[in-house]
């Protein structure tokens, strides 16, 4: 029969050297607490796992906050109840690790009780240990979610009340009934026995995560005699007589026997294949061959209004792209904030053979008014000289401004004509591109399937495209 | 020239992607939601991890536990939720690691609206959690500028070991403008102090310290390295300053705005000038000064979508020797060129 040498784990460190001070050998736990007892059964456990190598442990807010001076193993102190969040974050991008969050009772259950709520239900690779010791150690004994009813804390210094303060919170029961923690199990550190159970249940919880079949919890029912005010043989009494009746030890969940190792396959792509998983496709690239116009001296500021769903955003980009593809400066501004009053949809589209400055458009040099309120909205911003093209099969009022040219297109109909209504901001693009001559048509209808890539509309936008440029009369 | 007609918010993720982050963690919220939707389709693409976290602040503390690990990670929102990651934040500042906070701003106080304002100036740049810390801050103005910018926050971050944040508007956001994508960072910068388990000798990330001549050391420490950021890394632009007679300072979508101002002033024969801090954090301290005490300039305009916020930075480095005056909108509303034109000239 092997036998057991009682001596210090290797996952502990020879001397607490972060603990600073002159006593380096002892911990900073009071006598009579179970926190060291809980480390011991823990180190003990990574050291003969072999784990400890991989081990990052979560040192929460609380007594335990200084774990890290104990645990030789890769150590993180969190801010109060976010240990869950943190060990999250590092086990997801070092998925090999072996994550431990130790937390209390007010760390836990109070405070970052969202946090191990969603740890839980996400199913994450982490071990928590639990330590429920119905009280705030580290600040001096405040009440905590799990102080028992009547239980005299500083802050409920007649006794916690269940309609002032509620009611102590079962963790582990809660987090049972989730579906995807794999363990669940309340131990208590009182008597050897207790503490044996707690060891089986401090290694069990460590070889599900290690056998990466996800989530595990182990509550641990633990003395605190200075935030009791009681001598420690007597706390431990207190758990068995008192504590372990509300938060009754035993096994909650276990469903390690089915669960299947979740090991995740993570694609690594070469560098060079970056731009291409990255939708990065220029269109200049695709359609270098095209012969393009020399760049002119352009500044257009193009306003382009109408119903949401009359594609007037989906023109504002073509139109963009189009002369992006001539090497021209664009900027696209879809309405946003305050803008979207009013109901209709808008975008702000600049072309310019110089840098934009501003791409928010307060006086556009053109617009392209697809229904009456847009017509009635941006008329009067228009700037002298400027150009309003607008749909003259659904706006039976045509603008008033004598000093800007304006161009009725009965862009609606005769996309209906053509086949669909969805293809009238095409009529308007050639409308628009015959009025302003400065971009190729040539290079728009090939260019034009690559900005609308639904292959169900290019034939459609093409003739639609053509259609426009014709009724277009200069 | 290969560009892209992209929007500034999926810019960033491309940008970040290029520079070789691996994990993003976030929580919904508008006008900043673009960025994760985008991060959820290219993250795991790449192999990387994508998370849509519990909440603000268990985003920024999954940041908080991946950037102890040897990857670069990063997490985005809007300014409400940005004040949720306060805490996390000076966590991450005072355990000195790496990240990088993209912070779409919108309007406030309380939950505001979803229009662009720029009044998260203050909690960005002079620091909203608790404590001494400072966060190197990169003010976009273009989509181009979403993805360089969020590329050189990765490389400050690392550089420093502090968290960097791109401070960009909604308009910024929104906007779509040509980009040209640079070829992806191939080899990240070693992370020694990376947690990996105990066979390697710094294997704690932590921000407590109980002993108050230790926390002074530490707290001496970052003060040294923001006054070396500061020394180094400020970055801003200056558009017919030198022989500026006014001087317009705004960054995000207001420096655009002033850009059409100054040229539509230059044409009156007016001798206006743009300086546009790229950097917050550092600021354009220095090259205030210089412009301050040139005897040519008259006076600065600062221009913000917010109370005034930055203008206290700017009348620090002015320091009495020009008039400074302030144009400010507020609640999503953003100036014209012809409301700042006429403020400005009611100003001489």
């Amino acid at each position: 029969m092997k036998s057991n040498i009682l001596q210090k784990s290797d996952s502990f460190y020879d001397i607490f050297t972060r603990k600073g001070g002159t006593q380096l050998q002892s911990t900073h736990y009071c006598p009579g607490c179970g926190h060291g007892i809980l480390h011991k059964l823990i180190a003990e456990a990574i050291s003969d796992f072999g784990i400890q190598d991989r081990t990052v442990l979560i040192s929460p807010v609380g007594c335990s906050v200084f774990a890290y001076y104990y645990f030789d193993v890769g150590n993180i102190q969190s801010a109060h109840g976010r240990a869950p969040a943190v060990a999250t974050g590092y086990k997801r991008s070092n998925p090999d690790s072996i994550m431990i969050s130790y937390q209390g009772d007010g760390d836990l259950a109070a405070i970052g009780a969202n946090e191990i709520l969603q740890a839980a239900n996400r199913g994450e690779q982490m071990t928590v240990f639990f330590v429920n010791n119905a009280i705030y150690g580290m600040t001096g004994g405040q009440m905590a979610p799990t102080t028992l009813i009547g239980q005299k804390s500083t802050t409920t210094p007649r006794g916690r009340s269940a309609q002032n303060e509620g009611f102590p919170l079962r963790m582990s029961e809660i987090i049972a009934t989730l579906e995807a923690p794999v363990y669940v199990e309340r131990v208590m550190l009182t008597d050897t026995k207790n503490i044996a159970r707690t060891r089986k249940a401090v290694r069990k919880a460590l070889s599900i995560q290690i056998e990466k079949k996800g989530f595990s919890f182990v509550e641990v029912l633990s003395p605190c005699p200075t935030g009791w005010k009681m001598t420690p043989v007597n706390s431990k009494k207190w758990i068995t007589d008192v504590l372990s009746r509300y938060f009754e030890p035993g096994l909650k969940k276990d469903v390690s026997e089915d669960r299947q190792p979740v090991i995740q396959m993570r694609p690594q792509p070469h560098f060079d294949q970056y731009h291409e998983l990255l939708d990065i496709k220029s269109l200049s690239d695709e359609l270098k061959d095209i012969a393009l116009p020399e760049i002119r001296q352009v500044n257009d500021e193009i306003k382009i209004a109408g119903f949401g769903g009359q594609g007037v955003l989906s023109l504002g980009y073509a139109l963009a792209n189009i002369a992006m593809g001539h090497a021209y400066q664009v900027s696209w501004l879809p309405s946003y904030g305050p803008e979207m009053r009013g109901g209709t949809a808008n975008c702000s589209v600049k072309i310019s053979d110089l840098r934009v400055a501003s791409p928010i458009i307060d006086n556009p040099h053109t617009l392209v008014a697809m229904n009456k309120p847009s017509l009635k909205r941006f008329e009067n911003d228009v700037q002298p000289g400027g150009l309003i093209l607008y749909d003259s099969g659904l706006i039976d009022t045509a603008p008033e401004r004598k000093d800007v040219q304006v161009m009725g297109i009965n862009a609606t109909e005769e996309a209906d004509a053509l086949g669909s209504t969805k293809a009238a901001n095409m009529i308007m693009l050639g409308a628009y591109v015959k009025l302003r001559g400065y971009l190729s048509k040539d290079y728009i209808l090939k260019a034009l399937p690559l900005i609308i890539k639904n292959k169900a509309f290019t034939e459609l936008n093409e003739k639609a495209f053509k259609r426009g440029m014709e009724l277009a009369k200069i | 020239m290969s560009k892209v007609l992209i929007k500034g918010n999926e810019a960033v993720v491309r940008g970040a992607l290029l520079a070789g982050c691996k994990n993003f963690f976030g929580y919904p919220i508008t006008p900043a939601s673009e960025i994760a939707e985008a991060a959820a389709y290219y993250f795991p693409l790449l192999g990387g991890t994508f998370l849509q976290a519990e909440s603000e602040i268990g985003a920024i503390n999954m940041v908080y536990g991946a950037a102890s690990s040897p990857f670069r990670c990063m997490t985005a929102s809007s300014s409400p939720g940005i004040s949720l990651k306060m805490e996390g934040i000076s966590y991450i500042a005072g355990a000195e690691l790496p990240c990088v906070i993209i912070d779409i701003m919108r309007g406030g106080p309380g939950l505001g609206n979803i229009a662009p304002e720029q009044a998260d100036y203050n909690q960005i740049v002079k620091g909203g959690g608790h404590g001494n810390y400072r966060l190197i801050t990169l003010a976009p103005n273009s989509a181009q500028e979403m993805c360089d910018l969020t590329m050189l926050a990765f490389e400050l971050s690392d550089k420093y070991r502090n968290p960097a944040v791109v401070l960009a508007d909604g308009i910024i956001g929104q906007m779509m403008e040509p980009v040209e994508f640079p070829e992806p960072v191939q080899v990240i910068p070693e992370r020694p102090w990376a947690l990996k388990g105990s066979a390697d000798s710094h294997n704690l990330v932590c921000s407590i310290e109980l002993e108050p001549d230790r926390l002074e050391e530490h707290n001496r420490k970052l003060q040294e390295k923001y006054a070396g950021i500061s020394r180094q890394e400020i970055r801003c632009e200056t558009i017919h300053c030198e022989d500026a007679e006014h001087i317009f300072i705004g960054y995000g979508v207001v420096s655009r705005i002033l850009h059409s101002v100054v040229e539509s002033l230059r044409a009156e024969g007016i001798k206006a000038g743009l300086l546009r801090p790229i950097t917050l954090f550092p600021f354009p301290a220095p090259q205030i000064e210089h412009f301050a005490a040139s005897k040519k300039l008259r006076s600065f305009f600062v221009c913000e979508l917010s109370a005034g916020q930055m203008v206290d930075d700017v009348r620090l480095a002015v320091n009495g020797r020009k008039p400074v005056h302030l144009h400010t909108r507020m609640g999503g509303n953003v100036p014209s060129v012809k409301e700042i034109v006429e403020t400005f000239k009611a100003s001489l």
